[in-house]
């Protein structure tokens, strides 16, 4: 396990600002402390080596990266299968192809970059060569959102659900822990299609204690219930938000929470209850508002009933460049802007 | 599984090659007057490649499209299917009737060819510079897997200035890709003009073979010497993709079309179309090559 430092620490910077190839395992060290739990001791990264445990009893999968293999784990794959890892340098576009081929060929592979150069960079091959043939090319977006800090906005993802989740035929699905990234590795395999698997910084806080077994897509978890509003979140903000929850309780506030890991399709069953069982429904997302995880619910709400509603997120805007703590903060993505905007919306 | 067969256990003469050039150029007319536009001239240079890939050397069995073993062949540039459509029913993947509703309401033969409806399509195309790298997969996943196809992906030069090409390219030199071989219908014409004036591709053996590939130059419209370069490609093992850059004649054929920049999309109809078909059953004439400038 590697040893921790917060994002603040400036010596760590230096490190960070030496690239996420090379030094990759540093840039994640410092990246991965935010929601203000500096001193913990960092979860595992397992997307390598969960696709390393899957591949020895199926030869159809295939690992492929481009120049991230440090900074993604993947490395942890090529080295127990170096047969059947492929690195193409820093060349996204070709690799998502290139993985188009391979399914056609019959392998299953899971094509691992940056979010910001897979669903962005190379949107119209996952578009046209992944989900238009219905290839079963897994391609997993690490370190969305503003999960990169400093690095700006060309390193931030805050628009990737919203160019996914409106592509036909494209499995769209955020991973929220280890735990639960192991769980939608393993389902994964089954599932026909093309698939967008969205990670934060891979390190991130527990919020699923054991790989949780009743995973399906298209299926949201409630984690913890309430009557007085629903909190509809996904992927990395899901601790903040049962963080908010906590504190909200103490305050005679009983929010629901709810991880809507798969973003398509879209579990329109539990909002349908979420609205007939609570107050108020909130959608918090490490994503551009407009798009996302929020406009996706509204989609459903807005033929029904209304109860107050709100989407929190980053508000159509780039973001400003800061440690990624001092940005959750800044943007109210922590627990306690989370509960705070859950006070706003029920006027209390 | 079964093997592949090698497509033609038939009569593969340079008489039969030229008349299945005709054949595709005839359907090309025909079907076009079913959707009311077509990409003539983009099949027409391509024809002789077609014929000789699909008589006499791709390993394929129509009974069985997806067999793991096959050949395949991407046709990155899609825009080309039209004249593809009528060989692959030629053959037997599926019934030639299928193609009198080409491109209407509900067919599955668009434009662009679409692999989960159309049998004997190995991968769908139509955004161009992709198919290079649809190549390079498929050859991987055969190494992985430890068979012998080859991967055939038949490129347009206007294609080449996408970025991804040379992505593509340069993986393949990288991984050895012994399995993918490319062919570049070098046509001389994207949309906009002569390709060196719109966008320069040439010199391109050089370039191909600064990128790690085994490049061969052709006249693309002589069957025999097409047959004669896929039949010298060098056996699995040698280490590196290889390239047939197969100097053509966009719109070859059809007299008016030839090295025109105005028969890219077109349609003909009345006379022009019996003209044209007329032309095309006499065979190849010698053209001067030169780019015809209009407007």
């Amino acid at each position: 396990m590697v040893e921790n430092k917060t994002t603040e620490d400036q010596g760590g910077e230096d490190a960070l600002f030496r690239g996420t190839a090379g030094g990759g395992d540093l840039a994640l060290k410092d990246l991965t402390s935010v929601q203000g739990t500096p001193n913990r001791v960092l979860p595992a990264f397992v997307l390598g080596e969960e696709l390393a445990d899957l591949a020895d009893r199926d030869p159809r999968i295939v690992v492929l990266t481009a120049d991230l293999a440090s900074a993604n784990r993947t490395r942890d794959f090529k080295l127990r299968h170096p047969d059947r890892f492929f690195d193409f340098g820093i060349a996204e576009k070709n690799m998502i192809t290139a993985a188009a081929g391979m399914a056609a060929a019959g392998q299953i592979p899971f094509a691992a970059t940056f979010a910001a150069f897979s669903a962005i960079l190379a949107a119209e091959q996952i578009r046209t060569d992944c989900a238009y043939p219905r290839m079963p090319v897994r391609v997993v977006g690490t370190h969305s959102g503003m999960s990169m800090g400093f690095y700006g906005t060309s390193h931030h993802a805050l628009e990737d659900l919203a160019m996914m989740r409106t592509v036909a035929d494209l499995t769209v699905v955020c991973a929220t822990d280890a735990n639960h990234l192991r769980a939608v590795l393993r389902a994964s395999l089954d599932r026909p299609g093309a698939m967008y698997i969205r990670l934060s910084r891979g390190r991130d806080p527990e919020v699923y204690p054991t790989v949780p077994a009743d995973f399906r897509f298209g299926h949201a978890a409630t984690l913890h219930d309430g009557r007085d509003l629903t909190i509809i979140t996904t992927g990395s903000m899901v601790r903040p938000c049962l963080d908010a929850a906590l504190a909200l309780a103490a305050t005679g506030v009983a929010a629901r929470v709810i991880d809507m890991a798969t973003l398509k399709p879209l579990d329109e069953d539990v909002i349908h209850r979420a609205l007939a069982e609570t107050g108020a429904v909130l959608t918090v997302e490490e994503h551009n508002v407009t798009g996302g995880l929020g406009s996706a619910v509204a989609e459903v709400l807005v033929e029904l009933p209304r109860k107050p509603f709100r989407r929190h997120g980053v508000q159509d805007a780039f973001v400003m460049v800061g440690p990624p703590a001092a940005l959750y903060a800044h943007y109210r993505l922590d627990a306690t802007g989370i509960a705070a905007v859950a006070r706003e919306l029920l006027g209390s | 599984m079964s093997t592949p067969t090698k497509a033609a256990g038939r009569n593969v003469s340079p008489e039969y090659l030229a008349d299945r050039a005709k054949f595709v150029r005839l359907e090309t007319l025909r079907l076009a007057r079913i959707a009311g536009a077509g990409h003539y001239s983009s099949t027409f240079s391509a024809a002789e490649l077609f014929v000789s890939l699909y008589y006499a050397h791709l390993r394929y069995n129509p009974a069985e499209p997806a067999s793991p073993d096959r050949d395949r062949f991407i046709l990155s540039k899609g825009h080309a299917a039209i004249g593809l459509y009528p060989i692959l029913a030629d053959v037997g993947f599926f019934d030639p009737r299928a193609l009198d509703d080409y491109t209407r309401l509900g067919s599955p033969f668009g434009d662009h060819p679409d692999m989960k409806r159309i049998p004997g399509i190995d991968f769908s195309s139509g955004s161009l510079g992709h198919g290079l790298s649809i190549g390079l997969g498929m050859a991987l996943a055969g190494r992985v897997q430890g068979r012998n196809y080859r991967v055939y992906c038949m490129m347009g030069d206007g294609e080449l200035a996408e970025g991804q090409i040379w992505e593509a390219a340069m993986a393949a030199g990288h991984f050895r890709v012994q399995g993918l071989v490319g062919i570049i219908d070098r046509n001389q014409l994207c949309i906009d003009g002569p390709t060196e004036e719109v966008m320069a591709v040439e010199p391109l053996e050089y370039r191909f073979t600064s990128f790690g590939w085994d490049v061969r130059r052709i006249d693309g419209h002589d069957t025999a010497e097409i047959l004669d370069a896929l039949d010298g490609l060098k056996p699995a093992g040698h280490g590196r993709p290889q390239m047939i850059i197969a100097d053509t004649v966009k719109g070859r054929g059809v007299a008016r079309m030839e090295l025109s920049l105005d028969w890219h999309v077109g349609n003909l109809v009345g006379q022009d179309y019996d003209d044209a078909v007329a032309e095309i059953q006499a065979g190849l004439q010698p053209r001067p090559r030169e780019v015809v400038r209009h407007g």
